[in-house]
């Protein structure tokens, strides 16, 4: 049910959405003809996707009052497609990156989110900023003093502005700088470059396209590398987006619709000759403070963005780049989350590892998924490693009996199994041996290999083992998966000894 | 009908029909001698903005900024929210006791009535709501813009009041022979709340048919009891016929099941349940 929505999610915020759309098309327009010039290609291309999946998510997308457009995030997956293979295989891969999308949105992966931890996210959100901030730089190097000039004031413009009285909260900050800029660049005749010298321009609305590739194996072999990284960037880009916009708005998203408006607007955008985008940090938390909080402030902002960019085309050329440069260190700046700075101080050291280790790889590879994956493995390692420490083995020796018991309290696990064994005195020549388990948690084979391991021993020391106290849950595993009472598995396992 | 445990839930917002909405829930909960439990829901509306800043640029901390500045100026709202909605149930309250029922359960909730209402987890015996809220307060001939999906929302009875309480004397059975009719017809026949009223029991149809509807319908009532029972078949378009009805014969209050098709049977033909909402003369008791 991906067309029905709530009528408030629509219209129950009109005049703040109609306003907000409008500040937030602003702030995409540099975004998508800024990364569009790093993929490789026309601005158009980035531009009708903007348009494209601006809109579609609107209708489709699970988290009224998200910005979804072109983003830097995805375009750096595409740089070396767009070299080796051209425009037409980018449009192939957007459409196969949506479909993924979908299929990801119905075997509800949105739910693995879970596993992304706050410092994952945190490590996530800055190297975005990174990106964006680096993806800048060419348009900083080798470049006169008036690029630098006009860069500096333009950030001045946009942090200054909002201080004038009455103007300064009614006009966005970032037109002014566009509009001043253009202006000084055009009255002092500079020798800049402007938008118009990075390639062609939207003149006309998109129209619908077939992506020009041969529809066979070796297409997909090309394709499919990049479209899952591209999908995967994008979702999870998309979903901590939702989660950053449910928080600041105190209300619920439908995270797995969010995956599946995601995919239908990538592929949308493919059809409309446009590249893979996803939801945006930055322009969100844009939208939700100029008071965009419906579905209707995300139409709206692809809606004027297109119509900004096809009827003002000839004035949007003479923007200087160093005013869009401005624009998107600004984006950067208000992504980069700079309390997690100041925090690395107040964290623990394995959360900050965590976090700086996912910017890290992220900065070296450009690519988010991994950096992702890198932080979430190694956050699953350091708890694993954290809860292996809730375990404890006491004993006490009962001499007239000539009884050892050992207690075992808290969770055994692959991580704990090693210190499980070693708690064991193996030389210590006993009648009995009891292991009460009654405190104990089993949680995998390798925990009741383990124990079996220990049995086996004690008996071979001549040791009569008797286990009590296991709890149902450690019961359980240990029905399904331990030998020690099965005769003919032990010479398996102990064959070797 | 059998448990007293099950609550009478009155729905009150602060609007001029919210004391007729208490009149009548203590009507309902002393005839089943049951709980009474007087509901206000704060509504935040997390759709609209509050905050808007047109100056567009995001910096340092910008995040971090604009999720304190939205939370604590909508600590402020819902803190000025809670004391408005004490003050309301505080008058729902006096005006209960005053009406005879001594310890209403008093219930202050944040978030939207028919989320709440949909998610309903206590036994509700019948609701009472008002059919108009602030918006409409001044307009009888108007009904709340979310009444219907109220009513949707909830599966269980609901009574909406729409004017000032009057003891209930004569009493309308909206009859057609439906599944959802018969029963309501069950159901107020084992009730102990009518007992004692004169009942009208109307079926508009066509009239060969109407006459033996309406008989059987009437032996059923009149076997668990009931004497004073004044059957009639009338034809003509229902909604019309009933509200002219209830006209002529001052009805007090009038009884029918309610939204017994589909959502697309409603689309395609509008749902009768709806034109009696807005039609309707007296208060309605809508039984599923």
């Amino acid at each position: 049910m991906l067309l029905l929505s709530k009528k408030q999610d629509w219209f129950g915020n009109t005049r703040g959405d109609i306003m907000a759309g409008l500040v937030v098309a602003l702030a995409l327009i540099p975004e998508a003809i800024a990364f569009s010039i790093i993929a490789g290609v026309d601005p158009k291309v980035g531009l009708y996707a903007s348009f494209c999946i601006a809109v579609v998510t609107a209708i489709v997308g699970g988290r009224p009052g998200m910005i979804s457009a072109a983003t830097g995030a995805m375009v750096l997956l595409m740089v070396t497609l767009v070299k080796d293979h051209g425009l037409q295989y980018l449009l192939a891969t957007t459409l196969l990156t949506g479909v993924l999308q979908i299929v990801a949105g119905y075997l509800r992966l949105g739910s693995l989110m879970r596993f992304v931890s706050r410092s994952v996210v945190t490590g996530f959100v800055n190297a975005l900023a990174i990106l964006i901030f680096i993806a800048q730089l060419p348009e900083l190097t080798n470049v006169t003093w008036h690029v630098y000039a006009m860069t500096a004031s333009g950030l001045g413009i946009i942090y200054l502005f909002p201080y004038l009285p009455v103007i300064g909260k009614s006009i966005p900050s970032p037109l002014v700088c566009i509009v001043v800029l253009t202006g000084i660049a055009l009255m002092l005749k500079l020798d800049i470059r402007t938008v118009g010298d990075m390639g062609q321009l939207p003149d006309t609305l998109p129209v619908f396209l077939w992506p020009d590739v041969p529809f066979n194996l070796r297409t997909l072999e090309i394709i499919l590398p990049y479209a899952v990284p591209l999908a995967m960037v994008g979702l999870l880009e998309s979903l901590m987006t939702a989660t950053i916009v449910d928080d600041l708005t105190d209300t619920e998203s439908d995270k797995n619709r969010e995956c599946k408006g995601q995919g239908i607007a990538n592929i949308g955008a493919g059809l409309l000759g446009g590249m893979a985008g996803c939801a945006m940090i930055g322009q969100s938390v844009i939208n939700i403070k100029s008071g965009g909080r419906g579905r209707l402030s995300t139409l709206l902002a692809g809606s004027f963005l297109l119509i900004m960019v096809v009827f003002l085309g000839d004035w949007i050329k003479q923007i200087p780049m160093a005013a869009l440069v401005a624009v998107m260190i600004m984006v950067s700046i208000g992504t980069f989350s700079w309390g997690s700075v100041r925090d690395l101080k107040a964290h623990p050291l394995s959360s900050n590892v965590v976090m700086i280790m996912t910017v890290m790889v992220v900065v070296w590879t450009h690519n988010l998924a991994l950096g992702v994956f890198v932080g979430v493995l190694l956050a699953s390692l350091f708890f694993a490693n954290k809860i292996s420490h809730y375990m404890l083995v006491e004993s006490e020796f009962d001499e007239e009996n000539d009884v050892r018991t050992y207690r075992i309290v808290g969770q055994v696990f692959f991580s704990s199994a090693d210190k499980f064994i070693a708690a064991f005195d193996f030389k210590e020549a006993v009648e009995k041996v009891v292991i009460d388990l009654s405190h104990a948690h089993f949680w995998d084979i390798t925990a009741v290999s383990s124990l079996d391991k220990v049995v086996l021993k004690l008996r071979r020391q001549g040791a009569d083992v008797e286990l009590i106290g296991l709890n149902e849950a450690s019961s359980t595993i240990i029905d399904s998966f331990a030998i020690h009472d099965k005769p003919d598995e032990i010479e398996k396992i102990m064959g070797g000894h | 009908m059998q448990n007293n445990k099950k609550l009478i839930l009155a729905c009150i917002d602060g609007s001029r029909l919210s004391e007729a909405v208490c009149d009548y829930a203590v009507w309902l909960a002393q005839g089943v001698e049951g709980p009474l439990k007087l509901m206000y829901m704060i509504d935040h509306h997390p759709e609209t903005a509050t905050n808007v800043d047109l100056s567009g640029n995001i910096g340092v901390d910008s995040r971090d900024h604009l999720l304190e500045e939205i939370t604590s100026s909508e600590h402020q709202r819902s803190k000025q929210r809670i004391q408005e909605g004490k003050a309301i149930l505080q008058a729902a309250r006096t005006r209960v006791v005053e009406d005879g029922f001594s310890d209403p359960i008093i219930c202050l909730q944040h978030g939207s009535l028919i989320e709440s209402l949909a998610n309903v987890k206590e036994d509700i015996r019948i609701l009472v709501i008002g059919a108009r809220g602030k918006i409409h307060e001044d307009q009888p001939d108007k009904i709340g813009a979310k009444l219907e999906s109220m009513i949707r929302s909830f599966h269980g009875h609901i009574l909406v009041a729409y004017e000032a309480f009057k003891i209930p004397k004569r009493i309308m059975i909206a009859y057609d022979g439906s599944e959802a009719s018969d029963k309501a017809i069950a159901m107020i026949a084992d009730s102990p709340l009518y007992k004692g009223l004169s009942c009208h029991l109307v079926c508009v149809n066509k009239k060969d048919t109407a006459k033996s509807l309406i008989d059987n319908a009437a032996d059923k009532l009149k076997t668990a009891g009931w004497s004073e029972i004044i059957s009639a078949g009338l034809q003509g378009e229902t909604v019309h016929e009933l509200c002219e009805y209830q006209m002529e014969h001052q009805i007090d209050l009038t009884i029918m099941g309610a939204f017994s098709h589909t959502r697309l049977h409603d689309l395609l033909l509008g749902s009768f349940t709806t034109k009696m909402l807005i039609n309707t003369k007296t208060p309605l008791l809508l039984l599923r």
